[in-house]
């Protein structure tokens, strides 16, 4: 064997050298194989100076090929690789392995971890061997951008493409955008009003021109790879000409349907059969629920269309199929509010003024069921309200995660119930987390309010009276961790502060675009620290709660972040992809067409005048199937050949497993 | 390790570029230890791989077989490892045609989020070849089957 081979062990600090004899691992990596010119261990390969040590011994030596035992090529292998290109070696001579994932962090013998890297080692050095100089694949980038979700993520996401001049398709499931930050009434810490924040972003997203908004509508198909999706879009029919319709609401406001609003309202009051989620929505066009007009379910009303001055009612308007090609996808699909149902003992759904934290939003809210007024069920203001905390949240039985927000939120409920009604409030919190900017200011002005604090976490909420103050309460009892007694405490309202839940279908959301969530069922960034926006999927992003529970100053960072990656790629016009292809050795192809129904991609037709298969590499993703699937073995899969794994798994089983002492 | 005697197995685990080798770097991550018998090998996909590298995985000396991929449904190449999951009940048809336990094969399914899952099948599946013993598939070829051929040569 005629290449020179130069082998490089990291100690990453001690991350790697703490459990591996790394200088074992070099010494015998240069006395084993031949083929191995230089071999040494060095404290962090991926500095600077440990880049330097390889492009100079590229340069100096010559050598042909490079191995580096690290962490996983996950995190460097494109370092390595430019350090390769740097010193004018094809970046695709190079293969890593990963001691550090795979060996010292999870090993808890020193000998044995030692005898495991020589192996992975010695795989990636027969491999390497068979290595071919290759070239990326430039691929194009559509300059348009697809935006799955209009609340504030999405619309901060959204505004900042566009302003950058590029244009976006948002697409939105509800009738109007504005997401969950619509139905707040107060944002904490400054208690400034959700709406005067918010409206003013909604409207732009509804007028910019470089937005196509699409409202009331779900991305039904993504075809293709980053750079050139097709999406398929269904848009909802409003059963309204949105060219006509000028958004007056006459026909809101005639229209003899009232239905319990589950959506925006929360159950709190009713809607219309026509309507618009709220007075500021955007776009202005109302939607016919169909589910529950009397026309499409009896037959008989039309009153909205008699009453509309702009004939702009339109009953036989039908769902539209949108296909549109975008370079790039961020998903902002926000999250699901905890149902309080499932923990019985708090008595939500049963219990009177048992209310969910989404339920005193809208409460507190001016445009809400109640013009703002903190109200119990029977119209009475309350005297005594107690806030549960971490509901659904940092308990095993339903979510082990802190949803972030809740604190927070909790304090803030407080401080407007104090404010509205001057009832007593009690908080009830495991733990009082306000870790940003402002916060911990926040937490002492609501102290100092005069708040209640019970800290210990809450065993029932019942209205069952065992003395005459708590006739006609709800009796919230719990252990109190810090006087170390049960208290029952009465209170006229229970407020839970949920947590945040994943959507019901960010699984299906996931494979539709191509990305995986984690167990809690989060949409899984690329690098949690490193890289919180981008995901596996080249060209997908992800922002805002879709990802896990965050605040609106978090999300609306995440959303400009993402816009900003997006952004900077279309810049780029075009984006390298791995090399990593099949291709059909024509002598070889016997023309037997077992590969041609293999492909997903269809990159695989069949050649008639030749009787052969042919792979059209524009369209092949490099997954290798065919070239396992192919009997005569005439499918060559680009650096994962089978030269190339059956020697890695020579070199893997070389040494056998000697057990320690 | 008290006793010398016990037989350490050898196992050769792939995994795809996507889930499953995102989920070794997860355990990685999270500190999570397991069974240091097994030695991993990366292809962009499950669907790669070929049922003649696990053949020549115990070939060479392997004692278990661990082919891992996304799950179903969730496989970056939308439907790949569905044929992985066609070749595996194949293949574990010929190896007990060779005289093989089918148990030395295993499929497991880990996303990039499941790292303890593939910790946890790692161990198990140790444990599984270990009790089922060595496999010595290089001995004989090298010294019985050798002889043989040479003898009928």
């Amino acid at each position: 064997m005629s290449e020179k081979i130069g082998v490089y062990i990291c100690h990453c600090g001690s991350n790697i050298a703490g459990m591996v004899d790394v200088e074992e691992v070099a010494r015998w990596a240069k006395e084993t194989f031949p083929e191995v010119a230089i071999s040494r261990d060095y404290k962090f390969m991926c500095s600077s100076p440990g880049q330097e040590l390889i492009e100079n011994d590229i340069k100096e030596h010559g050598l042909t090929r490079v191995v580096v035992a690290a962490c996983s090529p996950h995190l460097h292998e494109p370092t390595f690789r430019g350090a390769c290109q740097r010193a004018g070696l094809n970046p695709f001579l190079f293969e890593m392995a990963s001691i550090r994932e795979q060996v010292s962090w999870v090993s808890t013998d020193r000998k044995i971890a030692t005898q495991k890297s020589k192996a992975l080692v010695e795989g990636a050095i027969r491999r390497v061997v068979y290595h071919e100089p290759l070239e990326p694949i430039a691929v194009d980038i559509h300059p348009d951008v697809l935006i799955v979700g209009g609340g504030v993520t999405g619309i901060q996401a959204a505004l900042e493409i566009a302003d950058s001049g590029y244009h976006v398709y948002l697409v939105e499931r509800e009738p109007s955008i504005g997401g969950h930050m619509a139905q707040f009434d107060k944002t904490f810490p400054t208690l400034d009003c959700s709406a005067c924040i918010l409206t003013p972003k909604m409207y732009s997203a509804g007028t910019h021109p470089n937005i196509t908004l699409l409202s009331y509508s779900e991305v039904e198909k993504v075809d293709g790879y980053v750079g050139n999706f097709t999406v398929r879009i269904r848009k909802r029919a409003r059963k309204i000409n949105e060219e006509l319709c000028t958004g007056c609401l006459l026909c809101q406001e005639k229209c003899p349907k009232k239905i319990v609003d589950d959506v925006f309202e929360v159950g709190m009051a009713k809607r219309k059969a026509v309507y618009v989620p709220f007075p500021q929505a955007v776009p202005k066009y109302p939607v016919i629920d169909t589910e529950n007009c009397l026309y499409f379910q009896k037959g008989a009303c039309r009153l909205c269309e008699k009453v509309c001055p702009t004939n702009a009612i339109d009953f036989a308007q039908e769902d539209e199929i949108l296909t549109v090609q975008v370079g790039n996808i961020i998903l902002a699909t926000g999250y699901d509010l905890f149902d309080c149902k499932r923990i019985p003992q708090y008595g939500y759904g049963v219990l009177d003024n048992v209310i969910t934290s989404l339920e005193f939003e809208r409460l507190t809210n001016a445009s809400g069921p109640t013009g703002g007024k903190v109200l119990l069920k029977d119209g009475r203001v309350p005297e005594s309200i107690g806030i549960i905390h971490c509901v659904g949240s940092r308990d095993e039985n339903y979510n082990i995660y802190c949803s972030s927000i809740c604190c927070m939120q909790s304090l803030k409920f407080a401080h407007l119930a104090h404010e509205k009604t001057g009832a007593k409030v009690y908080n009830f919190y495991i733990d009082i987390r306000t870790p940003a900017k402002s916060y911990e200011e926040f937490y002492r002005r609501i102290q100092e309010e005069g708040t209640f604090f019970v800290r210990g976490k809450v065993g029932e909420v019942t209205d069952f009276a065992r003395t005459p103050e708590e006739e006609g309460k709800l009796i919230v009892q719990v252990y109190d961790t810090l006087a170390g007694i049960q208290r029952r405490i009465p209170v006229d309202m229970v407020i839970l502060s949920a947590g945040l839940e994943p959507r019901r279908d960010a699984k299906e959301v996931g494979k539709l675009f191509g990305i995986s969530c984690s167990a809690d069922g989060w949409l899984i960034e690329r690098h949690p620290k490193l890289d919180p926006v981008a995901t596996m999927t080249e060209g997908v992003y992800i922002a805002g709660c879709a990802q896990g529970p965050k605040d609106i100053p978090a999300c609306v960072s995440q959303g400009a972040a993402a816009a900003a990656r997006v952004v900077g790629r279309i810049q780029q016009k075009s984006i390298l992809l791995e090399p990593v292809r099949a291709s059909v050795v024509e002598e070889q192809c016997s023309g037997c067409r077992i590969c041609n129904d293999l492909c997903p991609f269809n990159a695989i037709t069949f050649d008639e005048e030749k009787n052969v298969s042919v792979i059209n590499p524009a369209l092949c993703q490099g997954c290798g199937t065919c070239v396992a699937a192919c009997p005569a073995g005439a499918i060559v899969g680009t650096h994962f050949s089978n030269q190339q794994i059956m020697a890695q798994i020579e070199g893997l089983l070389d040494l056998a497993f000697e057990p320690s002492e | 390790m008290s006793e010398k005697t016990t037989f350490e197995p050898v196992i050769v685990g792939f995994t795809c570029n996507w889930c499953s080798y995102r989920a070794a770097d997860a355990a990685g991550m999270g500190r999570m230890k397991y069974a240091p018998n097994v030695r991993l090998i990366r292809v962009m996909c499950s669907g790669r791989i070929d049922p003649q590298f696990v053949l020549k995985a115990f070939a060479e000396g392997a004692d278990g077989v661990m082919i891992t991929g996304c799950h179903p449904g969730d496989c970056h190449y939308i439907d790949q490892n569905y044929k992985t999951m066609r070749r595996y009940e194949l293949l574990r048809r010929t190896l007990v045609q060779m005289g093989l336990e089918p148990e030395r094969l295993r499929l497991v399914w880990a996303s990039a989020a499941e790292g303890q899952i593939l910790a946890d099948e790692i161990n198990d599946f140790v444990e599984t070849v270990r009790a089922l013993g060595p496999l010595n598939w290089p001995k004989w070829e090298k010294e019985e089957t050798r002889q043989l051929i040479e003898e009928a040569v």
